[in-house]
């Protein structure tokens, strides 16, 4: 049971990583579809890093950089030349699956070091709760952190109350005086730096190697989870742990000899996520007072 | 109506014959993998015997791959795409490939494809395999003699025989050292996932396996070995560079030898359909190094791989029962290649559902 919850801190991370960033952007009345790629292009490059400098905070570093990158296209092509974001988005997605592979072809069958664990001397290893919270590497703090510091930007700061302006009325924003389009730049940039950062998990601490498309669909798995929690932080974190908990129970559960087919386990993850919008978007009101209402609109200055 | 379809059939046939003449190179071989190059396991190999076939021939043969091909209506269309652009012989290397296979072949009759794991064939359509459940038997063996928990834990991928043959053949193989020795298996339902490989590798070994084999193609699981300090066996390629301490030895495809010989039937005319199954004897399936391990136990998996190859001992030897008792193999008997072929069951000491 121990190394279940262990197991699902970990494959959480990644996740929890990616939709973060993307609840900032979506915040912010910016629609990314291309976390994936993003993702992808994160982890090749963190990866790419990792082995010719052996530095792991400049891979990690690099990792997020590859992320803003991507997302900068992203931000240029949509909200500056007021392209569709949906098309856009996928379109980055694409382009970031093939793009990484190709980089990433020199790097097949290199191995790599994981991610060291950072451990608490006495406390780690004795009880069951240090061996389950204590023993992980940097970026599962990281990614906790990561959403505690979210959360409080955006309910406790001026710059947090400016996003979400934005998100929900993007002319009420401008007649405010805040420049619509440069917040919108930076909470974009944010979520592409998050979704590298996922990807950077990904191919250096959980398989440390590159595969092609390794993200094998965690990027989509975000998106869905942002709009399962609602925009909001802690539903987020809530979201992602349960995800992989029940992401988790495919393989456990085998072990365990629950009487459940091994293919139905595999596909209970995205249906417990189907389940879960459905639920919370049952009321319409409900899901349209809680969506920042100006997300994927453009946004032009008519003053 | 069936004049036009006769005059339509005799145009694409001429259309596609006529390319052949065309080219600088003799011949065009096209290859379609289920994976990725990059997957350093299934795909890797057949891409190496690709690179064979261009090593060997240089300039009278030219090579073509597509890879990441889903098995499924893509499968057909990149197949048709290969066949209408003066392909002469085709590899698809993939079971799901089968029913695309016969289908463009009966539309190319002029064009041979080779299927790989496989079991319909046709006129231009030949089928070929490796005895990997050979490798099985020495890596079943291998781990009758490490483990230390008695429980093996076995990554397998679908439910097809191919996949059930190995679970077998390493089960039998280690109960005939150690009769208390229990192989979990863990279905993760697709052929190539690292995260998921590697996820269920740390299930079972948080579950008490100390032995870790796999049906799946990359070395995630390997990695997770290492790094929890439990034994593995690399699938497809020599693995050792992830796994350095962990892997006891890999399950080599080798399809060098036969694509060679299969390209030169083709450039001399003899080709033939029919079906190539071999094994460890003629070098199709090797043994990586042996590493991670005593003496004895080297010396016990090198023999074990020596019985095979010369055929002292057949992996499937009777008397074998399935797990609802049920005798499948008599005494003193072997398994036929159509009983192997067409295994659903498991043997006594596999746990796991069988999904049908």
């Amino acid at each position: 049971m121990e190394n279940f919850i262990i197991s699902m801190i970990i494959a959480a991370t990644p996740l929890l990583l990616a939709a973060i960033g993307e609840l900032v952007t979506e915040r912010s009345g910016v629609l990314n579809l291309g976390v994936e790629g993003m993702m992808l292009m994160g982890a090749v490059m963190a990866f790419a890093v990792a082995n010719s400098t052996g530095s792991t905070p400049l891979a990690i570093l690099a990792g997020a950089g590859a992320g803003a990158a991507m997302a900068l296209i992203f931000s240029i092509i949509v909200l500056s030349l007021m392209a569709n974001q949906a098309a856009t988005g996928l379109a980055l997605t694409i382009f970031g699956v093939g793009a990484s592979g190709l980089i990433g072809q020199g790097f097949v069958g290199v191995a790599l070091e994981p991610l060291s664990k950072l451990s608490v001397p006495f406390l780690s290893d004795s009880t069951a709760l240090g061996r389950i919270l204590l023993n992980h590497d940097i970026m599962v703090y990281l990614a906790l952190a990561l959403a505690a510091g979210v959360a409080w930007f955006l309910y406790n700061t001026r710059g947090g109350l400016a996003l979400r302006a934005v998100g929900d009325n993007h002319e009420s924003g401008h007649a405010l005086g805040y420049n619509v389009i440069a917040i919108r730049y930076m909470a974009t940039l944010f979520g592409g730096a998050c979704a590298g950062l996922g990807g950077a998990y990904l191919s250096l601490a959980y398989t440390p190697m590159w595969a092609e498309n390794m993200t094998a669909g965690r990027g989509w798995i975000a998106l869905a989870l942002v709009v399962f929690a609602t925009w909001r932080p802690w539903r987020l974190v809530a979201g992602a742990y349960l995800f992989a908990a029940v992401t988790q129970l495919q393989f456990y559960g085998q072990d365990w000899g629950l009487p459940v087919a091994s293919q139905f386990l595999a596909m209970a993850p995205y249906v417990a996520t189907i389940l879960a919008l459905v639920i919370i978007s049952r009321d319409v009101n409900l899901t349209k007072a809680n969506a920042p209402a100006c997300i994927g609109r453009p946004f032009r200055a008519e003053r | 109506m069936i004049r036009r379809t006769v005059l339509a059939l005799a145009g694409l046939m001429m259309a596609t014959s006529a390319p052949v003449f065309a080219q600088a190179a003799d011949l065009k071989v096209g290859f379609v993998y289920v994976g990725p190059v990059g997957d350093f396991g299934w795909s890797y190999q057949h891409d190496q015997g690709r690179q064979a076939i261009e090593a060997e021939f240089g300039d009278r043969v030219e090579t073509t791959y597509v890879e990441s091909v889903p098995e499924g209506p893509d499968a057909e269309r990149v197949i048709r795409q290969l066949a209408a652009s003066g392909h002469g012989l085709i590899f698809t290397t993939s079971f799901g490939y089968m029913d695309p296979t016969l289908k463009i072949a009966k539309m190319f009759p002029n064009v041979r494809f080779e299927h790989a794991t496989g079991y319909k064939q046709a006129p231009n359509v030949a089928t070929y395999s490796a005895r990997f459940y050979e490798g099985r038997h020495v890596i079943g063996t291998i781990a009758g003699l490490m483990t230390k928990t008695n429980k093996i834990g076995y990554i397998a991928s679908v439910p097809i025989p191919e996949v059930v043959r190995g679970i077998n053949a390493a089960t039998l193989a280690a109960r005939a050292i150690n009769p208390d020795i229990i192989t979990q298996v863990i279905w993760v339902n697709s052929w190539y996932d690292p995260g998921k490989e590697a996820d269920a590798a740390k299930a079972l070994m948080s579950n008490g396996a100390d032995v870790i084999m796999q049906h799946t193609d990359s070395p995630a699981a390997l990695q997770a070995a290492e790094n929890a300090g439990v034994l593995a066996f690399g699938q497809a390629s020599n693995m050792i560079q992830f796994a350095p301490n962990a892997q006891l030895t890999a399950i080599e495809d080798n399809w060098a030898p036969y694509y060679v010989e299969r390209t030169r039937a083709v450039l001399d005319g003899s080709w033939e359909s029919g079906d190539s199954w071999k094994g460890i004897a003629a070098g199709e399936v090797k043994m990586s190094e042996y590493t991670n391990m005593p003496d004895d136990v080297k010396a016990a998996a090198e023999k074990a791989a020596a019985d095979v190859a010369s055929g002292a001992v057949h992996p499937f030897t009777g008397p074998i029962k399935d797990r609802d008792g049920a005798e499948r193999i008599a005494a003193g008997a072997v398994a036929d290649d159509g009983m192997m072929l067409g295994m659903d069951w498991f043997v006594e000491g596999v746990e796991g559902d069988l999904p049908k």
